[in-house]
């Protein structure tokens, strides 16, 4: 009978940090940092609908690098956390300082407890009410929490783009001027040609200081295109959202007109239908006389 | 069980478990004492609380009105001058609430929550069909206080992106849901409002048309009923009003609605109070609003 191979600890805790660090690296960066107007997020990342950087609460971001399957459950997770806590205190009792300590201990009970730490990186930023109320925390695998100022980048070459963030980084940069150092460091490829990022190959996101209530905006379509070019005059968001009816959280840019054309719904489309067709639905049974009357509320 | 992190600052495992992008389900098995309708009620009479009374919603071309007093009466007693009774629920829908005054507040937070938590889950906004059923089964949970008389009765209205129109849904104590295709009316005073209302509610009202027909509505069931403020011009409240269109919420000013109340008045009825001064033609013209009255309760 074979006894066990002994493993010291340390090379346990060595071979997980190496194994998270070595995935988190394969993965596209992130790029975390600060701008006159709030915080900006900058990701390269070709899906439209499976997102790297998400709204947490009302002044309150997350962004991750490495697995999606994981930081999806942490974000998850964080949400819960704030509209819990903003339930049962009050909305402002929601900080990023407690919600990155609940991630701490969850990614560093994984780490020692479990037999593969968790293949993330995460950034919860909190937007104040002046630059210096920012909460930048980075969180690593092992649950480690660093309070960083200014700016992080995530994910893949993230040594070279902090170093070039560091090189180029000032307070008070303009939105447009901060995206587009973050392009650049991200289009940046150490072992040969700079690539080109398009608009349509990034996520972006702010945290934006002077929107009430919920500050994450997404942005995408004409205004993304308009900031990152540098010769357009556009230098931050707009003050109001889209008039598209709909989700608020991205802004586009995209003018009313758009809206004007989007064609009333025809009258085989299931849509205009009234809800007396609704078989089996207790609603329309209770209520025999409600659809027959005259012009009921459906307009013109 | 508790929400709150344990002593050596863990989340406890629900927050975890996949699955669900309802808070209210993720209260229900994290933290059920913190859901309005679950704290057993120990044995022995209700003593007095405060009720919130009248709120009238009407239907118009693009969109919806809703309209509350701002009594809260306890017995006898107001016990509130200046209670807020409609709620924004999202962008698109708002609420107002009737009954016992703590719940239904409460009741409305967590609803708020649970349309923003979806939301943020799933990166979409639920429907409007889908709002409403939430409210339903939301309510459904408080039978039980319910049934020891601390009943709540929420009027629902919002503006339906799929079909695009206003649409207001009332319910009953058991999470019944009801969908109404013109107005309503719910709270002590509804009786007086329906009746108003019935009176001049028309096809294609405009959006100004409908506010002066709600307020005149909650004059009315403030004249008679007397859990139901009036505005209150000394102290300067009136009622609050919302208003739900493609464009989404929003809350009137109070200029507006003091203007609107002032017009509705005095076009209707001369300045007297029961419309005892003239009939205008108006009046008139607002009889086909009552052919089909039949708004059940």
């Amino acid at each position: 009978m074979s006894m066990p191979y002994y493993v010291s600890p340390e090379q346990v805790m060595k071979d997980k940090a190496d194994y998270a660090r070595r995935n988190i690296a394969r993965g596209r960066p992130v790029v975390v940092l600060a701008y006159e107007g709030g915080i900006a997020f900058v990701a390269e990342n070709h899906s439209k609908a499976l997102h790297k950087i998400s709204e947490i609460y009302d002044r309150m971001a997350f962004a991750a690098a490495g697995k999606y399957n994981e930081f999806e459950n942490l974000r998850v997770v964080g949400v819960r956390y704030a509209d819990l806590r903003g339930y049962s205190y009050d909305r402002i009792d929601v900080t990023a300082r407690g919600l990155a300590n609940a991630y701490a201990q969850i990614l560093g009970s994984a780490f020692t407890q479990e037999s593969k730490p968790l293949e993330v990186e995460i950034v919860v930023a909190q937007v104040g009410d002046t630059p210096d109320d920012d909460q930048i925390y980075r969180l690593t695998y092992d649950g480690s929490v660093a309070d960083e100022q200014s700016f992080v980048a995530m994910g893949g070459q993230a040594e070279t783009i902090t170093t070039g963030l560091q090189a180029r980084w000032q307070p008070n940069l303009s939105l447009s001027a901060a995206l587009a150092l973050a392009v650049d460091l991200l289009s940046k490829d150490p072992n040969g040609t700079d690539r080109t990022l398009t608009p349509a190959q990034l996520e972006v996101a702010v945290l934006d200081r002077l929107r009430p209530r919920r500050a994450f905006r997404r942005l995408a379509g004409p205004l993304l295109e308009a900031l990152l070019a540098p010769d357009d005059p556009t230098t931050d968001v707009p003050k109001l959202d889209d008039v598209r009816p709909g989700l608020h959280d991205t802004l586009t840019g995209v003018e009313a007109e758009a809206e004007a054309v989007t064609p009333a719904p025809e009258p085989g489309d299931p849509a205009s239908q009234e809800p007396e067709q609704e078989p089996g639905h207790p609603q329309a049974q209770a209520k025999p006389d409600e659809g027959s009357g005259d012009g009921t509320g459906e307009g013109a | 069980m508790t929400a709150e992190p344990s002593r050596d600052g863990r989340l406890p495992a629900g927050y975890l478990t996949p699955g669900s992008s309802s808070f209210t389900d993720f209260l229900a098995a994290n933290a059920d004492h913190l859901l309005p309708g679950r704290q057993p009620l120990p044995p022995g009479m209700v003593p007095q609380v405060p009720h919130a009374t009248t709120i009238v919603a009407a239907s118009f071309d693009g969109g919806v009105v809703m309209a509350g007093d701002r009594r809260a009466t306890m017995g006898n007693l107001i016990a509130h001058r200046e209670i807020e009774k409609v709620f924004p629920a999202d962008d698109y829908s708002c609420v107002g609430i009737a009954g016992t005054a703590g719940i239904a507040v409460e009741l409305v937070r967590l609803f708020q929550v649970e349309l923003e938590h979806y939301e943020k889950i799933e990166g979409a906004l639920l429907s409007l069909d889908g709002k409403a059923n939430r409210l339903s089964s939301m309510l459904r949970n408080n039978l039980g206080l319910a049934m020891q008389g601390l009943a709540v009765v929420p009027l629902f209205a919002g503006f339906d992106l799929a079909r695009r129109q206003g649409r207001i849904f009332s319910y009953d104590v058991t999470g019944g849901r009801y969908e109404e295709h013109q107005f309503h009316s719910i709270g002590s005073g509804s009786l007086f409002a329906r009746g108003s209302m019935k009176k001049r509610w028309r096809t294609g009202l405009s959006q100004n048309d409908a506010l002066e027909v709600v307020v005149e509505a909650l004059h009315d069931a403030a004249d008679d009923d007397s859990a139901t403020g009036g505005a209150d011009l000394d102290r300067r409240i009136f009622p609050v009003v919302a208003v739900v269109t493609v464009d989404g919420f929003r809350r009137l000013p109070d200029e507006d609605v003091a203007t609107a109340l002032a017009t509705a008045l005095s076009r209707a009825r001369g300045g007297g109070p029961t419309g005892s001064g003239s009939v205008s033609s108006d009046a008139a013209n607002s009889g086909q609003a009552d052919t089909d009255g039949g708004t059940a309760r």
